[in-house]
């Protein structure tokens, strides 16, 4: 299955980054094949509104079924549910050891939105 | 004549110059009170409510779910994200919609209806010779820039109107600066003051519209502000005092050329020169 990681770099020892709507990139690790793909996200960066709807869009075309990243509002989180990807939130600092708190099952999958929308 | 009464930053005299100007004016006019967000100007006029305040709404998107067929062209088009199509179900965010309608048009199946949402009220007051039109927004809706021109679509097509705007350089004094003859911008003799006059120049010269500064609490700060508008060839159509009575006036909600005589003048002044230069 593949795994959706918010990330401000391209490489699994990159950090996790806290946003989901207007983090810079995300990772999508495939556990079957052990590799991983990145997807920009740039243009979210600066969108005026909607970053959070748009990214879950994104992530979900990635072929995701799971997102980990840090806080994830109730709009992104009403189309990640509709597309039927478990949302995850770690305070892990790299993708790397948020990947392997997933693997161990220490990640509390979420019910709702951990925040409000544009709490960053 | 429309003047539009703006600023940049917020708390430097907006209001109060725009009802104490429509109070000395001379002629019937419309006070326009364009924050919508937290109007103000009824404070001081006072005056006595006109019909029933109107419900202003915007169209939304309803889409048939019989109909679509999940191609996603609604949410590619759609520039606020209100539209999200995901597994062939399309999600809509109301709250994100501005209510442009594209949406509908761009749908290949027609699957796609507006429907009225509701975003605040317009209410219209007369207190003497002046027209008090104010914008309510609804609380929890962030989208006012429709409710302003709602308001704005009551200015009559002839006399005089002076439009309160909202504080900031964004969407909503775009809204209330478009289509106006004249703009004010009030500002404070203070960095904070100037930082944002420069802001607030820059939004008026991208619009092309004629403007000038009025410059409140004149002699609590520094001279940066009239350094810089002389500078820029920006005329300073008043400067009304640092003076503690006209704060003291303010908190009990009354207006400077009421209360304080001596200021009808500043204020004919003022109004004299706007004239002048439209």
């Amino acid at each position: 299955m593949k795994i959706a990681f918010s990330t401000s770099g391209a490489d699994l020892n990159a950090p996790l980054d806290s946003r989901f709507g207007r983090a810079a990139k995300f990772l999508i690790y495939d556990t079957e094949t052990a590799s991983f793909a990145v997807i920009d996200n740039q243009q979210n960066l600066n969108a005026a509104q909607g970053a959070g709807i748009q990214s879950a869009q994104t992530v979900a075309a990635g072929g995701a079924q799971a997102l980990v990243t840090g806080h994830c509002g109730p709009k992104a989180f009403r189309v990640l549910a509709a597309a039927g990807i478990k949302v995850y939130t770690s305070d892990a600092t790299t993708v790397a050891s948020a990947l392997e708190l997933y693997r161990e099952g220490k990640l509390k999958e979420s019910v709702a939105a951990d925040v409000e929308g544009h709490w960053a | 004549m429309i003047i539009a009464v703006a600023s940049g930053k917020g708390g430097t005299g907006k209001t109060t110059v725009t009802v104490n100007l429509a109070r000395v004016c001379g002629t019937a006019v419309h006070l326009l009170d364009c924050d919508v967000e937290e109007p103000n100007a009824h404070l001081f006029l006072g005056g006595e409510l006109c019909g029933e305040p109107e419900t202003i709404s915007i169209p939304v998107p309803e889409v048939d779910e019989a109909l679509c067929d999940g191609c996603g062209e609604c949410s590619r088009f759609c520039a606020y994200k209100a539209l999200a199509v995901l597994a062939k179900r399309v999600l809509v965010f109301p709250e994100m919609c501005h209510g442009c309608g594209g949406c509908r048009l761009v749908c290949p199946k027609g699957a796609i209806r507006e429907v009225p949402k509701r975003i605040g009220v317009a209410e219209t007051l007369r207190s003497g010779d002046i027209t008090l039109i104010q914008g309510r927004l609804d609380v929890g809706v962030a989208m006012s820039p429709p409710l302003i021109r709602a308001v704005k679509a009551k200015i009559p097509k002839e006399g005089d109107a002076i439009l309160d705007a909202p504080p900031g350089t964004s969407c909503p004094v775009i809204a209330t600066l478009r289509e106006t003859d004249y703009v004010v911008l009030v500002t404070e003799p203070t960095p904070f003051g100037l930082h944002d006059l420069r802001l607030a120049v820059a939004v008026v010269r991208e619009l092309r519209l004629p403007f000038g500064v009025v410059v409140n609490r004149a002699g609590s700060g520094d001279d940066r502000v009239q350094d810089y508008c002389r500078d820029e060839w920006i005329p300073v159509l008043a400067e009304i005092p640092d003076d503690r009575r006209i704060a003291e006036a303010y908190s009990r909600g009354e207006m400077m050329v009421d209360t304080l005589p001596e200021y009808r003048v500043l204020f004919q002044t003022l109004w004299a020169n706007i004239r002048g230069l439209t």
